[in-house]
């Protein structure tokens, strides 16, 4: 593989992996904060590819408010899967969550088969238009880079509302301790809420991305991105924002230049990485080692 | 729990003497046409789904450790059994066992090093275990690769996995209730305590791995000469979640729970046939009621009890678990 | 030979010095007791006992043997049992079925015999079930055996723990602050419990405590642990005349008594 072919790699890599990230991050937010792999998000996901698909033949708007109607409705699923099916479960076991989970997404899934058919739908190719770029002797195109800048400047603005508004510091101290969170005023359900309504939002903008680069949508595309999210979420270290981030990015490079190699082991490589990297760092890339005290 | 000899003798010769009357009826309703072929292939499927149930339940509701990729075994059982009749000529029974042995080697190899990991961590790892299996069948052309495997012979009867499930029913209870049993129940309450009372739980928990592996690859042997045809994505993942919600809704380690909502899950999608395309619809809405209900209800359940206790005192509340 | 024999074992966490150079011995029947302030490495020190953390240096041989770095499960084998401050029963199982864990590295039996249910499954499951309820008999549990132990009051639990750690049969028992949260009542008896459990099972005990009066009533000898270094050692009444411990730690407790 020659250099230039390399850094051609790297960006289509980088710009995978940056949809990885994306969908990661409300993984991780949400185990973070609820303890809870939630099955679903990866058809919250889809949910958001479907709203910009809408949108975008119907109302025949560009690609910017497309993106944002996608990414508020997908916070208003996200916010209502959690009131409707995870609340009621909050203090029960977390196998009893995460089969609830696994229901909700069965539910998203099937009820979309259902309702709009299994067949895949075409996106509309003129909401982006695609023109190649030449970076010195590097070819690559639009649809790549916009892929990479807007999911960085989602990821971005992510850190800002974490670290720099109320709702974000609410949302760090419920995930460290939801009852002291609470005896110290946090309303503890309005920041599950916002959690989910983030984490959401950020699987929807990344649905509308991906269904533009491939140009098909069907009720099932969430499965294979949402397990490759999920593991580049434990890849890095469930709970931890900059792990989801590292994960993603470093999953979809080594997904891009592995597939390229040898393209039959891109349904498994994922976990190939995953496995390895847990069996020498069991708490993921950059997760603390957590013992138990005795 | 008993442990004279006597007691247990009895137990088991009622147990097998309800068995052998269980199996004449459905063997009298089959034979004479009131189950028929269609209905008779559920009930198959219904004691295959126990026997897998049971052996993810000694993994998840005994020893405390979420597998999220048990079928990897049925597949790796199923794929053995029958290559080695296909290639070899091995008799069936001999087969299924050395279907059931292959899922436990591969159960002991895979659980040694995953099993230090904890919770949600052993949860992904063994999905991608199972993934990876998956994937390596479809690229082995000798197993028939993607296409899947044609031409087992059709020697799964009846008789066969009901006899299979007793089987399982017996050899596990046994486990459960002996001191391997009860190392394997401490290791999920509290592995710190386990260790500091003498319990090496490494070695129960791949045990328990193990022998889990083994039953769910003699179901797989089973599956595979039922249905004369198998193809690797059967067994991915999402049939490893089939199990974990049968062992979930059938309660914290209890046989008969795990044994009921299995053939009523295992039955349910047939039973919403009628719904067409909205039946995927309607398994997954059950689910969730469910789940929700079922918090509900041990609430009820838990205030009905604390009103008993304080009207009529305290009565005998014996049996911990198994 | 002394049982118990540890010299200078430290334990870094990173660069956290957690104990430092510390040495005990220990002979048959002693009763020992560990005190200090709070975060002063007294569960430190039984961890390491036990294998659950590994000294980062120094010796510990326990009946003429070395135990460092052994596992924990390995270490109850050789003898020496614990428990723990925070309660860590089996929460939903039985009162029995608690201290028949204890059995299960004694019993025998392998696999083959419990599926095929051989006679020595029955022999010793049958012993297993005798002595536990011998054990329970005399720490007044008997009673209670098929109550859930979450159920069980407070004080009960911690008799059950340490019925269940004597269940492993051993030499030197580690009882870690067995009287926290019980009452004066309550600790009268389990000072009465110590005594009688050294003479009856002929153990040695070292014993973390809070309760200065227990601990002075019952402990032959006291290891004084601060910052993780042992600033004193000696008889209780040496102890209460140390200047330096009722400096660092028995100050504003003395001044109570």
């Amino acid at each position: 593989m020659s250099l230039v072919e390399f850094l051609q790699q790297l960006i289509n890599g980088l710009s995978l992996g940056s949809v990885y990230a994306l969908i990661a991050l409300g993984y991780t937010m949400v185990y973070g904060i609820i303890g809870l792999i939630n099955f679903a998000h990866c058809d919250v996901y889809m949910v958001g590819a479907y709203i910009g698909y809408f949108v975008a033949t119907d109302l025949h708007l560009p690609f910017v408010p497309t993106l944002l109607v996608a990414m508020l409705g997908t916070a208003i699923a996200g916010v209502l899967i959690e009131r409707i099916a995870y609340k009621p479960l909050r203090r029960s076991t977390n196998i009893s969550l995460l089969i609830t989970a696994i229901g909700v997404s069965l539910l998203l899934e099937n009820g979309f088969n259902w309702l709009f058919g299994g067949n895949p739908r075409t996106y509309p190719h003129d909401i982006l238009q695609q023109s190649n770029v030449e970076l010195g002797p590097v070819h690559s195109d639009t649809l790549h880079l916009i892929i990479l800048g807007t999911s960085l400047l989602l990821m971005i603005l992510l850190q800002v509302v974490i670290y720099r508004t109320k709702i974000g510091k609410a949302m760090r101290a419920t995930s460290t301790d939801k009852d002291a969170a609470e005896l110290m005023g946090i309303n503890v359900d309005t920041t599950i809420s916002a959690t989910f309504a983030i984490g959401s939002a950020l699987a929807g903008a990344a649905g509308v991305l991906v269904a533009i680069l491939y140009s098909s949508i069907d009720p099932y595309m969430g499965i294979q991105p949402g397990i490759k999210a999920f593991t580049a979420a434990v890849f890095g270290g469930i709970g931890l924002i900059p792990g989801a981030f590292v994960g993603g990015i470093i999953l979809g490079v080594i997904e891009t230049f592995v597939t390229a190699w040898y393209s039959q082991l891109s349904g498994a490589i994922g976990f190939i990485v995953l496995i390895i990297i847990l069996i020498i760092k069991p708490s993921g890339l950059l997760g603390k080692k957590v013992s138990e005290k005795v | 729990m008993s442990v004279s000899l006597t007691a247990s003798l009895k137990k088991l010769g009622i147990f097998l003497a309800a068995s052998v009357a269980v199996f004449v009826v459905f063997t009298l309703l089959i034979s004479t046409g009131v189950i028929n072929a269609y209905y008779k292939r559920i009930l198959m499927t219904i004691c295959i789904n126990i026997i897998l149930a049971l052996s993810t339940n000694l993994i998840i509701n005994f020893t405390g450790q979420l597998t999220l990729g048990h079928s990897a075994f049925m597949a790796i059982g199923a794929y053995a059994a029958a290559a080695i009749s296909l290639k070899t000529g091995l008799p069936f029974v001999l087969s299924l066992i050395f279907g059931g042995l292959v899922a436990g080697l591969f159960g002991f190899l895979i659980g040694l090093p995953t099993l230090r990991l904890k919770g949600d961590y052993l949860a992904i790892t063994t999905m991608g275990f199972c993934q990876i299996i998956v994937v390596a069948i479809q690229n082995i052309p000798q197993l028939g690769g993607a296409q899947g495997l044609p031409g087992i012979p059709g020697k799964t009867t009846f008789a066969w996995v009901f006899f299979c499930m007793i089987l399982t029913i017996l050899v596990l209870h046994n486990v459960v209730s002996s001191k391997q049993g009860r190392a394997m129940i401490s290791v999920r309450e509290d592995e710190i305590a386990a260790e500091a009372m003498g319990v090496n739980t490494t070695r129960y928990k791949v045990m328990a791995f193990t022998l889990g592996a083994f039953f769910a690859g003699l179901a797989g042997g089973l599956y595979a000469f039922l249905m004369m045809f198998i193809e690797p994505t059967t067994f991915n993942y999402f049939k490893s979640i089939d199990l974990v919600i049968y062992v979930v809704l059938g309660g914290a380690g209890n046989f008969a729970g795990c044994i009921a909502s299995t053939s009523i899950l295992t039955f349910l999608p047939e039973a919403l046939r009628a719904f067409g395309d909205l039946r995927l619809v309607i398994y997954p809405l059950l689910l969730i009621i469910i789940m929700i209900l079922r918090v509900k209800n041990i609430r009820v359940m838990r205030l009905v009890k604390m009103i008993g206790r304080h009207k009529g005192g305290k009565e005998g509340d014996s049996h911990a678990a198994a | 030979m002394p049982l118990l024999d540890i010299q200078n074992i430290s334990i870094r966490f990173g660069g956290l010095t957690a104990v430092a150079d510390f040495s005990l011995t220990m002979g048959d029947h002693d009763i020992y007791g560990l005190i200090g302030p709070n975060g002063a490495g007294k569960t430190t020190v039984f961890n390491m006992l036990t294998g659950v953390y590994t000294p980062t240096s120094g010796t510990m041989t326990f009946d003429g043997e070395s135990i460092v770095g052994l596992k924990p499960y390995n270490i109850t084998k050789k003898k020496i049992a614990r428990t723990f401050q925070n309660i860590r029963l089996m929460k939903n199982l039985s009162v029995l079925d608690n201290v028949k864990i204890s059995f299960i590295y004694q019993e025998k039996y392998g696999l083959t015999s419990a599926i095929l249910r051989l006679p020595s499954f029955f022999h010793e499951e049958e012993d297993v079930q005798k002595k536990s309820l011998e054990l329970l008999k005399v720490f007044h549990l008997d009673d209670k055996k098929d109550e859930m132990a979450a159920n069980l009051p407070y004080g009960e639990q911690r008799r059950l723990e340490i019925a269940r750690a004597l269940a492993t049969q051993p030499k030197l028992l580690l009882l870690d602050e067995p009287a926290a949260g019980m009452n004066p009542q309550e600790t009268q008896e389990l000072t009465e419990l110590i005594r009688w459990i050294r003479k009856t099972f002929k153990i040695s005990i070292l014993l973390i405590e809070h309760d200065m009066r227990l601990v002075m009533s019952v402990c032959e000898k006291i290891v004084v642990l601060d910052y993780g270094k042992i600033i004193a050692r000696g008889t209780p009444d040496e102890i209460k005349a140390n200047p330096k411990v009722i400096e660092a730690y028995l100050g504003e407790e003395a001044a109570h008594a």
